[in-house]
């Protein structure tokens, strides 16, 4: 009991960076992988071909591929992140990905008829989106992009490789000088909190939008 | 008074509407029947300016306008859909002032005072607070009429009023709509239900499937 309450500060200070990068990542994601959800069913051939490209790029790889590409790799053509940018840039995009997919899905799903029925009520595309479509889209995708932010919970250990100090890397050190399983299993308690308050927050949002069918 | 002159439609190269000619005068009902297939949905899609035609004019009082054009003076057709496409994910309430207050700019007070009167008339006083899948079908159809009604349209348009009601509820619409021609609504009904245009319509007219 000692020993956990010695080593806590220096994992709450890995979750700290566990959450940065989590939330972090989110807020960036989640309105890019709207916008690139959106254009995924663009009238535009090219905008369409782009995307999926981008799509097919961010999911055929492994996201661990990625984050060394940004942070190693970049810098050969001088271009260089320090180390949080690299992994927020990696992040952001690889997730935007599976956004998009996400909420192109969620998009099509609205019928059409939602659309002529603002177009005859002379409401702009803009309006229409806002009001109408947005919303209902979100209800329809929460379950999908939850499973994605639980996901990203646990992804976000991967900064490991790039030096940052996550929860992973903190345990890791801390197990290897004090040669002990404890805190991995610490390491392990954490994440399963942090899933736990996660998937709460989740079904409360779920719950929140069953005010209408 | 609304006059469509020589409309003309294909699909693929088959003709759907073959240059008709029609003239819908105020406070008139008006039925367009006829089998599926036959074009009297597209005709109002046309109408309505959800779809385009080939040739042909469509005039307001004598005036040509383009039901597609986003114009505001162009906001002539109040349409009522078969399945009503209300948006779900807001209230009764709001599904009927949205588009005055965002379209045409209504103030709080001119919503209370124009909006509520259409509500109360169409029974649908106290039902405000609802979202559409708390109401039954008569009254997802009242809301739908409202909704169109609140955007102060030329002409109310309704594609097959009957057709996802209950049998029973067919005099229920006739009434309201002949109810709605008393208060001076120009309408144009789109209906496979002979018997609902002999009851309620002015004039009835026939599109006939082009073989």
């Amino acid at each position: 009991m000692q020993y956990i309450e010695t080593i806590l500060p220096s994992l709450l200070a890995g979750v700290l960076v566990t959450l940065k990068v989590f939330v972090l990542t989110i807020i960036g994601a989640l309105p890019l992988g709207i916008l690139a959800g959106l254009g995924l069913k663009s009238e535009f051939k090219i905008i369409r071909w782009l995307l999926n490209g981008y799509v097919w790029l961010m999911r055929g790889t492994p996201l661990l591929l990625q984050l060394i590409f940004v942070f190693y790799g970049l810098p050969l053509i001088n271009i260089t992140f320090d180390r949080l940018d690299a992994a927020l840039f990696a992040f952001i995009l690889n997730y935007a990905a599976y956004f998009a997919e996400i909420f192109r899905g969620g998009f099509q799903a609205i019928p059409i008829g939602q659309y002529e029925a603002a177009k005859v009520l002379r409401l702009t595309p803009w309006q229409t989106q806002r009001k109408i479509i947005l919303p209902q889209v979100i209800k329809n995708v929460i379950p999908p992009v939850g499973n994605e932010v639980i996901n990203l919970i646990k992804d976000s250990s991967l900064v490991y490789v790039i030096g940052i100090g996550d929860l992973l890397r903190a345990g890791n050190i801390d197990a290897a000088r004090d040669v002990t399983l404890v805190p991995y299993i610490l390491v392990g308690v954490i994440y399963l909190l942090l899933t736990a308050v996660t998937t709460i927050g989740l079904r409360r949002l779920e719950k929140y939008y069953n005010y209408y069918r | 008074m609304i006059e469509l002159k020589n409309i003309k439609k294909s699909f693929n190269g088959r003709p759907i509407l073959d240059d008709i000619n029609l003239t819908i005068n105020d406070g008139e009902i008006l039925a367009i029947v006829g089998p599926s297939g036959a074009g009297k949905t597209t005709l109002l899609r046309a109408l309505a300016g959800l779809g385009d035609i080939d040739s042909g004019e469509i005039l307001l009082d004598g005036k040509p306008f383009d039901p597609r054009s986003s114009d505001l003076k162009n906001n002539v057709i109040g349409v009522v859909f078969q399945d009503y496409n209300l948006f779900p994910n807001l209230t009764v309430w709001e599904n009927v002032t949205l588009a005055p207050k965002m379209v045409l700019k209504m103030t709080k007070t001119a919503l209370e005072n124009e909006i509520k009167p259409i509500l109360t008339h169409l029974k649908l006083a106290g039902k405000e607070g609802l979202y559409p899948f708390e109401l039954s079908g008569g009254m997802k159809q009242r809301v739908a009429i409202a909704r169109a009604l609140a955007m102060k349209p030329s002409v109310l348009a309704y594609d097959e009023p009957t057709s996802a009601l209950d049998p029973s509820m067919r005099t229920e619409v006739s009434n309201l709509l002949l109810d709605l021609k008393k208060d001076g609504v120009t309408q144009i009904v789109v209906t496979h239900d002979i018997e609902l245009a002999d009851k309620i319509a002015d004039k009835i007219f026939r599109v006939n499937a082009i073989s």
